[in-house]
């Protein structure tokens, strides 16, 4: 198939199948996925979708239902109820194909610590169908890619967590899955050993479709295309990071400190501003105040507040905008109620 | 196939990298020593009709040191996997639960087999020195490993069975022990009263242990009690199947 006219058949022939497979079945497909546990439920009427090269960042507070969700869709225990489907395969009845499509950290990546390293990696990829020559050039390939070459020979109880955390991450990798899921990669590990492994994440991005999960709320700012927001077994919302923030632009706003020219009735006069919304004060020391100015969605009034401010002969020494973060998001949608 | 003999191959070398492995080949060849040691002694005051193979299996450190492998051996399959989480990992790569149990199974077999090994030296090393026969006919010998297999795959089941239902390991070698303890003695209940109703006599011979491995180290094969206990390990492993699933699914 590789030279020839064939050649030219096999390529069209590859892109309607892909086209139809993406429009057909996303990576990931959730449907009114519950899990109820003896007492509470885990997860109410989940309903997701993750297509094909995604990096979707899970979030939510602790017992939200993150590590549930995962778990179902790593075939590693079935929902109450509701249907999901993996590259098209269904989680339940027909596991062994997700399995075969998926590699899966789970939290606290469990290894068998009386192992070596090269020799735990051997034993994966035996078990993941993996053999001969396929089995030395995968092993070899993910050791160089989470960079474990140099304790390839040490026993897993004596490696660092960050160490651990690369056999775990690299497991998930051996057979070159579709789609990877991460229960809290970066969790225990140094800042350095954090911006590694998103390095090593956004990376694998190219070629697989990524769902994790985490804390640390910069992190998926910066690696994931979209966010899934889960509080209590509910999905509170689901959009890319930008989007979420710019819906949540109250929490941002203009931070302005000025010292008002005498007289000057300051919050009134700044809310008569086109594009500002609502102003509230705060006197500081020495007849100086702070403002902080909620603006009207889409609107940028600094550069109206410079020359209003020029205008009245008032001394500035801070005109700064501030953007919502992912966190103010976060915090919202959950209320803060973490466990 | 090559799936459930990498899973069996990790089984069997996880009996080596802990010391556990050795402590039980080390106490349980102690104990067998001696109870060989014993054996002799008895065996040369007079002339007797009991064989040394006869002697050995039916005497009594042998039965203390047979029970007591048993627990060390099989305690630490799935409770360690389910305490430690390495469960997820296992059964989220494309294996099958009964790949699973069976593995399992299959480690501990190959490793009580192993343990067997230097005990039947005992006999080799009793014939070269003392140059007579420690049993009536091969078969005594033949008799004594199959049932020692058949009765270790039963044992060995309930112990798997055991560490299914708890992630302590200790909890898991405690239920082996005691099950074991309770089904050694309730086959010995013939001897305490021998004045019970010839039916009950029956039915505690079909289970009673103690006197199969008396037939068999005489050289008696008896097919009823190969069928007993097939098919005893059959249910047992299919219970631990079960239970397995089970536990995986609602955790």
């Amino acid at each position: 198939m590789q030279g020839g006219p064939f050649r030219f058949i096999h390529f069209r022939f590859r892109v309607i199948t892909r086209k139809c497979r993406i429009r057909a079945s996303p990576m990931i497909k959730v449907e009114n996925l519950t899990k109820r546990y003896a007492g509470f439920t885990a997860i109410k009427d989940l309903s997701f979708e993750v297509g094909k090269g995604e990096i979707v960042g899970f979030l939510g507070p602790n017992g939200a239902g993150k590590s549930t969700t995962m778990r179902i869709l790593a075939t590693s225990m079935p929902a109450t109820s509701g249907r999901a489907t993996v590259a098209g395969f269904d989680v339940f009845t027909q596991s062994l194909d997700v399995r075969r499509h998926l590699g899966f950290m789970p939290e606290n990546v469990p290894l068998y610590k009386e192992m070596r390293v090269s020799e735990y990696l051997n034993y994966r990829a035996s078990l993941k169908e993996l053999t001969g020559r396929r089995l030395r050039e995968r092993v070899g390939d993910v050791k160089e890619l989470c960079a474990l070459g140099e304790v390839e020979n040490r026993i897993i109880s004596g490696l660092s967590r960050g160490y651990r955390q690369r056999v775990g991450l690299a497991d998930a990798l051996l057979h070159s899955p579709d789609l990877l899921i991460l229960d809290e990669p970066t969790a225990g590990l140094d800042p350095n050993q954090i911006r590694q492994v998103r390095e090593l994440i956004r990376n694998l991005g190219r070629h697989h479709t990524i769902l994790l999960s985490t804390h640390i709320l910069p992190e998926v700012e910066m690696t994931c295309n979209r966010v899934i927001i889960i509080n209590r077994g509910r999905i509170e919302a689901a959009d890319t990071p930008e989007n979420l923030v710019n819906a949540m632009r109250a929490a941002g706003g203009i931070r302005l400190e000025a010292k008002a020219a005498p007289g000057d009735d300051a919050p009134a006069l700044l809310g008569a501003i086109a594009g500002v919304k609502e102003v509230c004060a705060e006197p500081a020391e020495e007849g100086w105040s702070h403002f902080t100015l909620r603006t009207e969605p889409g609107r940028d009034p600094r550069e109206e507040l410079w020359r209003f401010t020029r205008d009245r002969n008032w001394t500035v020494r801070e005109l700064s905008l501030r953007r919502a973060t992912l966190e103010d998001v976060f915090v919202e949608l959950t209320h803060g109620d973490d466990l | 196939m090559l799936k459930f003999l990498t899973l069996l191959a990790r089984e069997i070398r996880a009996y080596f990298y802990s010391p556990t492995a050795y402590i039980v080949l080390c106490f349980f060849l102690l104990l067998t020593g001696f109870a060989f040691y014993m054996d002799v002694a008895i065996l040369s005051r007079g002339p007797t009709e009991v064989t040394i193979v006869e002697g050995f299996f039916n005497s009594v450190p042998f039965w203390i040191g047979f029970i007591l492998i048993f627990p060390p051996i099989t305690m630490r399959v799935f409770a360690e996997e389910f305490k430690l989480g390495t469960i997820e990992t296992l059964m989220t790569a494309p294996v099958r639960d009964w790949q699973v149990v069976l593995a399992k199974f299959g480690g501990a077999l190959f490793f009580y087999t192993i343990i067997w090994i230097p005990n039947f030296l005992y006999f080799v090393v009793f014939e070269r020195i003392a140059n007579a026969s420690a049993a009536n006919a091969a078969g005594a010998y033949w008799g004594s490993f199959l049932i020692l297999m058949l009765v270790g795959m039963f044992f060995l089941s309930i112990g798997c069975l055991a560490s299914v239902v708890t992630q302590d390991q200790i909890v898991a070698a405690v239920i082996c022990f005691c099950v074991l303890a309770l089904y050694f003695f309730a086959g010995l209940l013939t001897f305490f009263t021998p004045n019970v109703s010839p039916i009950l006599r029956d039915m505690v011979s079909y289970f009673s242990t103690l006197e199969h491995m008396g037939e068999f180290s005489k050289g008696i094969v008896d097919s009823r009690r190969v069928v007993y206990y097939l098919s005893a390990t059959a249910f047992v492993l299919t219970l631990t199947h079960q239970i397995f699933q089970f536990r995986r699914w609602k955790a």
